[in-house]
Order: C-alpha cells, then structure tokens, then sequence
C-alpha cells in the first residue's frame, strides 16, 4: 500500500465525517427547539385550552378564538392565492413566449419571494384596509397573505409543470388535442402533486406569519368568533406575540402551549405536503 | 392518386440548423413513401410541415404549399386539429402517455367528445388489433402504459393513432430504439396497413428504406436531391449524391 492512497483514504475518512457532523449540526437546533417546546408546551394542552375563549386577561382559559382565527385566514388566503397563482403559473409555463417580457416578468414573481414581510402588511394596510375601505378584517388579511404567497404557488406550479415531460405535450397535439386540452387532461394531472406541494408550502408559511396580518386584520382580544369576512379576528402567531410581550404575569405554560399549538398546525400541513408527494410518486406512470 | 404535394416548399428554423428549400413532390396513397437520407437533411421537419406540429416551433419563415387532398393546409385558415385526426404520426422513441394502456387508445377518441363506453371499448380492440398488439395486451389493458415492452410501446402508440382511422399515418425512425424482431413486426404491419392508408416512413438506415419503399425521396441537408419509385431509386438511381448515399460512400 502506497503512501498516496493511505493519504486518500485518510482525507476520504475525515471528509466523510466531518460533512456528517456539519449535516448533524444543522439539524440538531431544528431538533432541540421542536423537542424543548414539546416538553414546555405539552401539560398546557387540555381539551379545554383547545376549545375555550381566553380568559382573565388571557392568562385562564384556552386559544380556540386564535385557532378558528388562523384557520380562516389560511382558508381565506388558500381562496384568493390557489386559483390566481396556478392560473399564473400555467400561463408562464405553457402559453407565454420565450421573450424578454415574460422573462422579466418571472424575475419579479421570484424577487416578489424576498421582499419582507411587513412590507407586504403596509401595503396590504394602504390597499385593502384604507383604499378599498375592508377595515382590518379577515378579508383583508386574507388578500395581503395571498400576495405574500402568490409567488411561492406561481413558482412551484411552474416547475412542477415544466418538469412535465415535453414530448407529452408534442404526442397530445399531434393526437388532435388543442393546447388546453393538453394541459387539462395530460399536464395539470402530472404536475399536480407538484403544484399542491407548493401550495401547502405557501399557505403553511401564510399561516405562521405575524406582520402581514398585524395592520390588516388581526385583534389584541376578540373574546367571540368572528361573524364575517370584514370581521377581525385573533390568530395564533399574533396571539402568542400578544402574550409574550404585553401582558404581565402570563403564565408561561400557556405561552409554549399556544407555540407548539402553531407549531403542530404548520408541521401538520408539512405532514400532508409530504405525504401528497410520496403518493404521487409511487403511482406516477413514467 | 397524389394525397400530399409539395408546391415549392420551403422553411427556416429561427436557429438556422434545418431548414428545406424549394421541395416540390407528391406523396401516394396507398403506399409507403420513404424519406430518407444522412441526420439534419430535413425528413422530420417536412413531416412535422404536413401535420402542422411545426406550429409549436421557431419557425422563423414558411411559403409555399403543401395540398392535402388538394387543399393547401398552409393556409392559416386550415383547422390543424382536424388536420392532426386526419394525419397520424408515430415517433423515434416510443411516448406512452401517463395513464393506462387502454386510456392511451382512447385518449384521441375522447378528446373528440366520444363518452360512450361501448363506442370506446370497441374503438380500443379495433386499433390494438389493427396494430397486432391486442393479443399480446387483451388481459393489461388497465395497467399503467409504461409496464408493457418498448417493442409494444411502440405498436401501441401505432395503435393511438390508428384509432383516429387517420388518412395518412407518418412514422419518424419508428423502429430506431426497438430490438430487430420488434422491428420486423412493425415493417410487416405497414405493408399490410398500406392497403388502406396512405403511409410515410422516415427509416433510420439505408437498408429499411429500401426494405420498405414503394416510393422514395432522398434528402440531403434540406434538399430533395431526388424522388423516384422504390426499385428504381435503389438501385439505379440518376443522381450522383444518391448513388453515393445509397452504396454508403458517406453518411
């Protein structure tokens, strides 16, 4: 055995364990922060807490006014950004031309992906709210999280379908099907999968943020439910802002529970985006 | 009867790579034309002309005609959709699409609005017969496309566009991924399927053009050097390029 291989075997030892610890490092906080709110959070979660309004100040009773809250805003954001974004997304793949207007246009869908998102509540506050005169309500919520979405759906959308096999399309025309046809019966099917990933991955991140919804239709306190689309409403990012910052003497058995209420929510949707892939894939015919 | 003529024929790609000039000739019916000659000469471009599937590329300029049943289909007026029910085509590699073996032969026949169950099953049988694929099939028609061989993939997208009952039925280097018997196969079923349709085959190699034409055409580098009858053409053939060709000097 030469001098050189020990030398590259050594290096190759090294590496490889070195990238395994690098990969475990990366993990383990994601890890230790899932398992300390588990552990923090989990005593204050009753059938109570789940299903009751908050009382005393909010520092008795449970989060079910947030839940229902949250749950209307990702219901009203998947309403407003689902249709758009994919309607967007099948016009960039598969009808718009190759030429520097449709180019710029997917460069700003993707920048549209970086801009803060408190700069989506401003404008969601100067447009929807004040403009158009919605008042800070759900509906208005709603809209302002689809906008901070609607690039997440577009771009999914669109490589899902792009990654649908050309010649797909060429043999559904030459078959006499017209481009819609094809996209309907051959491309949307495909992509599918795809496309919901992307939307669950959007909506999951509407749902987990405070800002855009700060100015544009969540409450501090709401003791009912709300009633209608240009009601407010509470939701639990904001909630659990509310007590951990604004309200003295909260117990903080109630603040992890309200995080890991969130947490189990947004994981949840995770769970189904997953799941939706596997299957898809398993059963995918090429 | 002359089913296809092209009328000074031209067209030019965007990118500048294939391109035909001045492609003056008439495509028989009931009969296999074959198109053949070295890469890049144009066979699949002029056959992507006929059923307008050149529509989905750069194409930077066309002029000229091309009749179909007299009927210049160049036009901008020319309903492709119709077209394309009228003029199959079957590809190099073998594309089923992603549903079942049944559903593949269907698929045309349902994009036409036919629903009834019946019309279809019928439809099926009739196509996958035609294309001495249903026996092999019979008892997998509801499995997934892709399960079956590359050889029955191939009849089988034969198959799809024989359940249109098109007029012409085009096939680009049809048997270029297939194993010989699968190739023998589907060379013994276009001479049978030329009783009734009008048959144009862009072969891979030398020998299955002139295995398989009754009529051919030689291209070269966006040229049709020259047109003849098969026998003729193969073996006394007039141009220079040709002979060349033919006997494998190059290409």
């Amino acid at each position: 055995m030469n001098r050189s291989f020990t030398r590259a075997r050594l290096q190759e030892m090294l590496g490889n364990n070195l990238l395994r610890l690098i990969t475990f490092l990366t993990v383990l906080p994601v890890v230790a922060i899932i398992v300390y709110i588990v552990i923090k959070g989990a005593p204050a979660i009753t059938w109570e807490f789940l299903t009751q309004m908050p009382r005393s100040g909010m520092r008795e009773g449970g989060v079910w006014p947030a839940i229902v809250g949250t749950f209307y805003l990702t219901l009203g954001t998947a309403v407003f950004s689902v249709p758009l974004g994919v309607a967007a997304a099948i016009y960039i793949a598969e009808y718009a031309p190759d030429n520097a207007w449709t180019r710029l246009i997917r460069i700003t869908i993707i920048n549209l992906a970086g801009i803060p998102s408190v700069v989506y509540g401003l404008f969601g506050l100067g447009l929807f709210v004040l403009f158009l005169n919605f008042g800070t309500s759900i509906l208005a919520a709603s809209m302002t999280l689809s906008i901070m979405t609607l690039p997440v759906i577009i771009s999914t959308a669109e490589e899902a379908m792009r990654s649908v096999p050309q010649s797909f399309r060429t043999v559904s025309i030459s078959l006499g099907a017209t481009r819609w046809q094809t996209i309907w019966r051959i491309v949307l099917p495909q992509a599918l999968p795809g496309i919901l990933t992307g939307v669950i991955l959007g909506l999951e991140r509407a749902a987990g943020e405070t800002a855009p919804i700060l100015f544009t239709g969540v409450t501090f306190f709401l003791p009912r439910l709300p009633a209608s689309l240009l009601d407010s409403t509470m939701a639990l990012p904001y909630h659990i802002f509310v007590i951990s910052t604004s309200v003295p003497g909260m117990p903080v058995k109630i603040q992890y529970g309200t995080v890991l209420v969130l947490l189990v929510f947004v994981l949840g949707m995770n769970l189904i985006a997953t799941f939706i892939r596997q299957r898809a894939r398993a059963r995918r015919m090429w | 009867m002359d089913k296809i003529v092209f009328d000074h024929f031209n067209i030019r790609y965007e990118d500048g790579v294939e391109s035909l000039r001045d492609i003056n000739f008439s495509i028989r019916a009931n009969a296999i034309t074959v198109l053949f000659g070295p890469a890049g000469g144009g066979k699949s471009t002029l056959l992507r002309a006929i059923n307008r599937l050149n529509d989905l590329a750069d194409v930077a300029e066309t002029s000229g005609r091309i009749l179909f049943n007299g009927v210049d289909i160049l036009d901008p007026k020319t309903d492709v959709v119709e077209l394309r029910r009228k003029i199959g085509i079957v590809f190099s590699r073998p594309v089923p699409l992603p549903m079942t073996v049944y559903q593949n032969v269907s698929y045309p026949l349902e994009l036409m609005g036919e629903r009834r169950k019946s019309r279809l099953d019928e439809a099926v049988e009739r196509a996958l017969k035609q294309a001495v694929l249903w026996d092999e099939v019979y008892d997998r028609l509801h499995d997934p496309a892709i399960a079956i061989s590359g050889g029955q993939q191939q009849r089988l997208c034969l198959a799809r566009a024989l359940a249109l009952e098109p007029e012409v039925i085009m096939l680009d280097e049809p048997t270029s991924a297939l194993d010989p018997v699968s190739t023998a196969r589907i060379e013994g079923l276009m001479q049978e399927l030329k009783e009734q349709y009008t048959i144009v085959w862009v072969p891979h190699n030398v020998q299955q053009a002139a295995r398989m034409a009754d009529f051919a055409a030689f291209f070269l580098q966006g040229e049709l050097v020259e047109t003849g009858e098969g026998k003729t053409l193969f073996i006394n053939p007039k141009d220079r390029r040709t002979s060349d060709y033919v006997t494998g000097r190059f290409g």
